[in-house]
């Protein structure tokens, strides 16, 4: 009987060291989300100044802010999602409306989440070769395209697990009033899947506002006011990059600022898909 | 899913709405096959691009360990290495904490403090590569040199043999540094996929276990973790396919050396962080094949990662349907 006790009492001791130590990692992992976002205010706090964003990325030593980055970032984000999204909308639809399984279909969902993680320097390196060494020059156009298909993943997997969501009932109904199938699936499905989808296109926005690794093969950077996007372009990231590693100290300031209106940017964004699937399957 | 018949089958639907329905059908499967066209064209460009590699230094390029751009000698073995190193310490710290972080969310946690617990531990998964980087570099290695290198070079550093993992100075970036990273990068891939994988374990299960008079622990280890052996182990590999492509965060932190040393604590360089590094400055063709050919041997060590975890994540999903 004592021993029984004994080893009952060493069983109980056993799971509260352990799930001691589960608590332990969680409050690891909050820790370093902390740690990350407390840096990014107390050093990029002091480089948000109105001249952040009229001025353009400065010469060493004198003042500057990073307009020209921030809307070099802003326009291959728009164009990277503007062609992505539809691709993958489309994409996700053969999959989860017209493959209903196949073969084809499974491959080409296996494929995408395979890409879906894939180190995105190699698909820098592809856009290198596929654009940057035939035209000749780094591009801005090169810069989107590699952001176009790091979008095309993610809307597809998000458009896929959204639309199997939709209930049958809604296409046979639709089906029955004599609806081409066409039809079905974009005044049905996507209206029912719209949300999720949503999520979906935020989640890429804020996957690829970060992406640095391909942008330095496809658009490089520029130090100066520039619109044309058949030149390389300045853009937050590379900027962020090559400041931080600058030994100038108001360059490492920008790169701060930089990075906490990224971080900012994407946080946000991550936070509202959520909020938005959210309410998406609280209706449901 | 019940079959639809499609327009075709239908004789009332003729003219634009039956072109509509063909043209619309085909643009979703275009698209489809662009996907398998993406990946195809990926490879073939890797492959093209390093064929000049190959060429000159054959097989061999694979265990080479000279990098010198000045002689144009070039060989793979430096950056293996370090993408291997790196990922197996961002894979024997990140797997534990990982783990912890998915038992706690399924069996400790209030369930009110489920949902915003979740969703900040995957904050950390929306964190860009290089902010990690530029913490890293200014925040975390500066730390890491002055209270945690010493104490190691200390206490693990003077035991015989293994010690010598340990040994030389603190450097604050490094192999060691870029590993760290590495762990809290993955640990929101893995310890979301393992708490998904958790809940899918029938309640009957685990209440029987506990009726037993099973304590928490032994539930998870005995009855929870043989159930989801297939899905953790999935998740893990897919944590170990992001650690070893992640670029700019240990482009910021490894230090970028090409040697190897026995030293966890010495800089050294990772596949990624070299391609970062050097490929907008190569100069000469062999420099840049050789470039693209650390990426084919990325792009190939990946793939066949990812593939096993999606693999084995699609089992997870079936046994859990079943």
């Amino acid at each position: 009987m004592a021993k029984d006790l004994a080893r009952y009492a060493r069983r109980r001791r056993k799971n509260w060291v352990i799930l001691g130590l589960s608590l332990c990692a969680t409050g690891i992992g909050l820790f370093f989300l902390g740690a990350i976002i407390f840096s990014l205010l107390t050093e990029g706090l002091a480089a948000i100044r109105p001249s952040l964003f009229t001025k353009m990325t400065p010469a060493p030593g004198s003042d500057g802010g990073l307009l020209n980055a921030i809307y070099g970032s802003a326009v291959m984000t728009a164009v990277g999602t503007v062609v992505g999204t539809p691709i993958g909308i489309l994409v996700g639809t053969y999959i989860a409306e017209y493959s209903r399984g196949n073969k084809l279909g499974q491959s080409i969902q296996f494929i995408n989440d395979v890409l879906l993680s894939a180190p995105s320097i190699i698909i820098g390196l592809f856009v290198y070769q596929l654009l940057v060494v035939p035209m000749g020059h780094f591009s801005g156009w090169a810069g989107s395209t590699t952001l176009a298909i790091l979008v095309i993943p993610v809307v597809t997997r998000t458009t896929v697990d959204m639309l199997i969501l939709v209930p049958n009932a809604l296409r046979e109904a639709a089906a029955a009033l004599g609806t081409p199938k066409w039809k079905i699936t974009v005044s049905v499905c996507y209206r029912a899947a719209r949300q999720g989808m949503l999520t979906g296109v935020m989640l890429a926005v804020a996957r690829i506002s970060g992406e640095t690794a391909p942008l330095l093969f496809t658009v490089l950077s520029n130090q100066f006011w520039s619109t044309d996007m058949n030149r390389p372009i300045a853009n937050l990231p590379v900027v962020i990059s090559n400041f931080a590693l600058s030994p100038y100290p108001d360059w490492q300031r920008l790169a701060w600022g930089g990075a906490l209106l990224i971080t900012l940017t994407i946080l946000t964004l991550n936070i509202t898909a959520r909020f938005l699937a959210n309410i998406g399957s609280a209706k449901q | 899913m019940v079959d639809i018949p499609s327009s075709s089958s239908v004789p009332r639907l003729r003219g634009p709405q039956h072109l509509f329905d063909g043209l619309f059908r085909g643009a979703t499967l275009f698209f489809g096959l662009f996907i398998l066209l993406i990946l195809g064209g990926v490879a073939l460009s890797l492959v093209v691009g390093s064929s000049e590699a190959f060429r000159i230094f054959g097989l061999k390029f694979l265990w080479t360990d000279t990098w010198n751009p000045a002689t144009n000698k070039f060989g793979a073995l430096v950056p293996i290495y370090g993408t291997i190193v790196t990922s197996i310490i961002a894979m024997v710290v990140g797997i534990p904490l990982s783990f912890g972080v998915a038992v706690f969310i399924t069996e400790l946690c209030p369930p009110l403090l489920k949902r915003p617990l979740s969703i900040a531990i995957e904050l950390l998964a929306g964190i860009p590569s290089i902010i990690y980087g530029i913490w890293g570099l200014f925040v975390f290695a500066p730390f890491l040199q002055e209270y945690v290198q010493p104490f190691l070079i200390k206490t693990l550093g003077a035991i015989p043999g293994f010690g010598m993992l340990f040994a030389g100075p603190p450097f604050g970036i490094g192999i060691l540094t870029a590993g760290l990273i590495l762990a809290i990068m993955v640990l929101p891939f893995i310890s979301s996929i393992m708490r998904d994988v958790f809940e899918t374990v029938p309640p009957m299960l685990r209440e029987s276990a506990y009726g037993l008079g099973c304590t928490t622990w032994e539930v998870v280890w005995r009855v929870v973790l043989p159930y989801t052996k297939v899905g953790v182990v999935g998740g893990i590999m897919l944590g170990l396919g992001r650690a070893m492509g992640e670029t700019m965060a240990v482009t910021f932190v490894i230090g970028n050396a090409h040697r190897i040393t026995s030293s966890l604590m010495a800089p050294g360089t990772t596949i990624s962080s070299a391609l970062a590094n050097e490929f907008t400055e190569a100069s000469g063709s062999t420099y840049q094949s050789s470039l693209i050919a650390l990426g084919l041997i990325l792009f190939v060590i990946t793939f066949f990662v990812l593939a096993a975890a999606k693999y084995m994540l699609i089992r997870m999903q079936r046994q859990a349907g079943n």
